[in-house]
């Protein structure tokens, strides 16, 4: 159940976005991955569900490589699902959101699973499902982000990549969906890539952080080591800047 | 629905009624009579009996122009779906192909657009041969060009969108997708252009017919009818006219009933209750002289917007002071108010919108009515969240932050740029010469901010304010900009009025923080007591739901219940009481006011949360 980059290097045009990255989500752990905008997180994220393809290197789920091919049904079975930042735009504001849900169910359900597997779902999510034949405009912003997540979860994924999944979201409703984030790792063990740029955040989810810099992995160990005991300059930087001050003084000032 | 209720929308709607009904029933009751052949009556001007006159085989043209509508609108239809279905297959090929096969595809509809029209209808005219049926083809195919553009647009705009993306990797195909997915989602404007493409259809055929490309004689249509009755024009123009008002009166019709959709569809109807009136002030209240040093001082402010039963109003009775040189923060969640507040303040607050209450700005109060463009340009600075879009994307950015010197302070071109080149050093901006004659899109997220606080530091302002200057930037960036506005405050006293939701942001940079809910302040504080000496509920649960880098790991966040109030329905009491834990009956009925710097009935209580966390200590 675990999720392996091996070297992935990734282009747009001729610009090398990834350059030969390398990192591994082992089986029931989340890892956080920070980076500013720009240094490639999210299309290393997009990799490992095939949205970007990747010129150079292998991407592995449960030792089987996926990504490379392009064909759609693929990376279905490959068992990577993916939440993605926006929840404004990731739900398809024509279909309910019970639809939403049902499309990424895998295999072919009959009506009365689909509706059953549809409502344990959003159950899980902490949903009313009475609500599955709402349409995404009557929801708010934290609402959609569940129903996404519940989408994500309907593909019964072994690993799933959260991409800056709160970073639209209000501070109360950001709790909320961290909670949630984490009790769905608690109790279905899975594997996740969680990446955002706030590292308060990160490491309050994650098991271990990896620092990603200008499409490389700067630093990557337990979150405690990398946020208490930074060994790069620039998660040095990176944690000098948060606002209200690391939990340790930092000798190096950014200019 | 809402289309019909405009003017155009409603002449529209019923010319294009009356067109269809026509169309319908003409044939059905006229039909007949129309081809009723009078040898008697051959080529006759208008007369009683017949209103515009008789052809060569003496048959009334007003009954044919009449009947012949249906043939018109159903020709005209035909080319438009044509048009349409052709345009959508073309269109969508690139999507389904992927990059690499579509862009031939693209290439080929590039070509066929840049294809005059007319030239086109023509060619095609004659290879489909002559009559009705090559004319429908060679209408429709023509038209398909324009159609196929607009769907690739309108489907690369939809499928780069998030949920087509996770449909994606659900594993759904791409035609379904295109089906599920992306047609739903392009429907209405296409919709709207297939009407519009429609009334171009009818002149279209008018014209073929008219050239005799089109409708071969025993059948008519308007264009045939013209181009009978053009032998005669000088003698009985109505002949010939008579068809030609017709087609403008039917094109009309489509045209008008287009528009007005798509007028209609930009606009999402509002919904919801709207049980509530609102106290619109319009007499500016008693305002206490401020102090010496006071640069700013609200007193009182509404903001409010028409809702379609009774205005809501965002914002509501919000009073505050800024001194020289201080720094406060607004903090509070999206539809807070916060915003608008600081809109309002710099009164940018547009039409519909109406403002209330009293701003005081250096002395000057700032809704007497007069001119204070000067004062407010030279002396207030607005900083917004999203640099791109408040600079003018088309503007070198020297000259953009030249214009406020050159208006306000009456500096010569080169003068200003000089002045501005050294505003950009000023925020520190490297190679300043550079930045200045740089388009917004050459610099970074954090070079923009920069420039934006450089274009407010071009008079001497007394007064910045920053909404949400920080929230598009990394952080790195981000403490950059903030120790900026720090910087700033310090050399030249300048007040700042930062508005933020996030909590960390506000306690880094200010003195004093306003936290805000359903458009009031609920809590005024010291920044340095925000975390640990907050006394309302809600701002306990602000700063407790956000994780900080002391955070314990082994709880879960704090969390608030249920949802933010909409300002059109503001409950009667305090309005954060159906999701506060200390609410009573009291918070239910009467509306606490801001005592003492807290707006609360059980200001200060232990909540049960806290409460929970010292017994288990």
């Amino acid at each position: 159940m675990s999720l392996v980059f091996e070297q992935v290097s990734a282009r747009f045009g001729r610009t090398e976005v990834l350059h030969e990255v390398s990192l591994e989500v082992p089986d029931g752990s989340i890892v956080g991955l920070v980076g500013e905008s720009g240094s490639g997180k999210s299309t290393l994220a997009r990799t490992a569900v095939g949205l970007v393809p990747v010129s150079g290197g292998r991407i592995l789920v449960d030792g089987v490589p996926a990504g490379r091919r392009s064909g759609a049904r693929s990376e279905a079975r490959s068992g990577v699902q993916m939440v993605f930042q926006d929840p404004y735009s990731s739900l398809d504001p024509r279909m309910s959101i019970g639809e939403s849900i049902a499309e990424a169910i895998a295999g072919r359900p009959s009506r009365g699973e689909r509706t059953s597997e549809v409502a344990r779902l959003l159950d899980l999510v902490h949903l009313d499902p009475g609500r599955a034949g709402q349409r995404p405009g009557s929801l708010s912003g934290g609402q959609r982000q569940r129903v996404a997540l519940a989408r994500a979860l309907a593909g019964r994924p072994t690993v799933l990549i959260a991409d800056e999944i709160t970073s639209a979201l209000d501070a109360s409703v950001q709790g909320a969906v961290l909670n949630l984030v984490r009790e769905m790792q608690r109790e279905l063990g899975l594997s996740m890539l969680f990446i955002s740029h706030n590292l308060a955040v990160v490491r309050y989810v994650a098991d271990t952080v990896a620092v990603m810099s200008e499409g490389r992995i700067v630093e990557h160990g337990p979150a405690a080591d990398v946020l208490e005991r930074p060994t790069h300059d620039y998660t040095r930087t990176l944690l000098a800047a948060v606002p209200g001050g690391a939990p340790h003084p930092l000798t190096k000032e950014t200019r | 629905m809402r289309a019909l209720r405009t003017p155009v929308g409603a002449v529209g709607a019923t010319l294009l009624g009356l067109v269809l009904l026509v169309a319908v029933l003409a044939p059905l009751i006229l039909g007949d009579r129309a081809t009723a052949v009078d040898t008697d009556d051959l080529l006759a001007g208008p007369s009683a009996e017949h209103w515009f006159g008789t052809d060569n085989l003496g048959r009334d043209l007003f009954l044919r122009t009449v009947v012949a509508t249906r043939l018109s609108i159903t020709l005209a239809l035909a080319a438009t779906g044509i048009a349409v279905l052709a345009g959508l297959l073309l269109g969508s090929l690139p999507w389904l192909l992927g990059p690499r096969l579509g862009r031939p595809v693209t290439a080929l509809v590039n070509i066929l657009v840049a294809f005059p029209g007319l030239l086109l209808v023509l060619c095609l005219a004659t290879v489909f041969g002559v009559g009705a049926r090559g004319a429908v083809l060679a209408i429709g195919f023509a038209g398909a060009p324009t159609f196929a553009r607009l769907c690739q647009t309108l489907i690369a705009g939809v499928g780069s969108r998030d949920y087509v993306a996770a449909a994606r990797i659900a594993g759904v195909g791409r035609v379904r997708i295109l089906l599920r997915h992306v047609l739903p989602n392009i429907g209405e404007p296409l919709i709207v252009n297939a009407t519009i493409a429609a009334g171009g259809a009818l002149l279209a055929f008018a014209g073929l017919s008219f050239l005799g490309l089109g409708v071969q004689a025993p059948a008519y249509d308007w264009g045939r009818l013209m181009q009978d009755g053009l032998a005669g024009i000088y003698v009985h123009p109505l002949a010939a006219l008579a068809p030609g008002i017709a087609v403008v009166i039917a094109g009309l019709a489509f045209n008008l009933t287009g528009e007005a959709i798509a007028g209609a569809l930009g606009v999402t109807p509002a919904v919801g209750p709207r049980a509530w009136s609102v106290p619109v002030r319009t007499a500016a209240p008693e305002m206490p002289a401020p102090a010496e040093e006071t640069v700013l001082d609200v007193r009182d402010l509404a903001v409010s917007f028409p809702g379609p039963s009774a205005p809501a109003t965002p914002v509501r009775g919000v009073s505050f002071s800024l001194r020289a040189g201080e720094s406060v923060g607004i903090v509070g969640e999206s539809g807070s108010g916060k915003s608008l507040t600081a809109l309002a303040i710099a009164q940018l607050v547009e039409e519909p919108g109406h403002v209330a209450g009293g701003v005081t700005f250096c002395g000057t109060h700032l809704q007497d009515g007069g001119d204070h463009d000067d004062l407010l340009g030279t002396s207030m600075a607005v900083v917004f969240q999203d640099p791109m879009t408040s600079l003018n994307p088309a503007m070198r950015v020297g000259p953009q932050l030249a214009e406020v010197s050159r208006f306000h302070q009456g500096l010569g071109r080169r003068e200003a740029l000089a002045r501005a080149v050294d505003r950009l050093r000023a925020v520190r901006l490297r190679d300043p010469e550079r930045a200045a004659h740089a388009y917004p899109f050459e610099l970074s997220g954090g070079m923009r901010q920069r420039a934006m606080i450089g274009m407010g530091l071009m008079g001497t302002p007394r007064l910045i304010i920053a909404d949400e200057p920080t929230t598009a930037l990394d952080v790195t960036v981000q403490k950059q900009v903030l120790a900026l506005l720090a910087t700033v405050r310090r050399e030249h006293g300048t007040a700042i009025l930062l508005i933020s939701h996030d909590v960390s942001v506000i306690g880094e940079v200010c003195d004093r923080v306003l936290v805000m809910y359903a458009g009031r302040i609920v809590e005024e504080v010291a920044a340095a007591d925000l975390r640990d000496g907050a006394r309302h509920p809600y701002t306990r649960a602000l700063v407790a739901a956000v994780p900080s880098m002391t955070t314990p790991l082994d709880e879960p966040l704090a969390t608030i219940p249920g949802q933010p109030v909409d300002p059109a329905a503001v409950p009667p009491g305090c309005a954060y009481a159906a999701r506060c834990p200390l609410a009573t009956d009291q918070c239910l009925t009467e509306e606490p006011v801001l005592v003492d710097g807290v707006a609360c009935w059980r200001a200060g209580e232990p909540l049960p949360s806290e409460l929970e966390k010292e017994a288990r200590v």
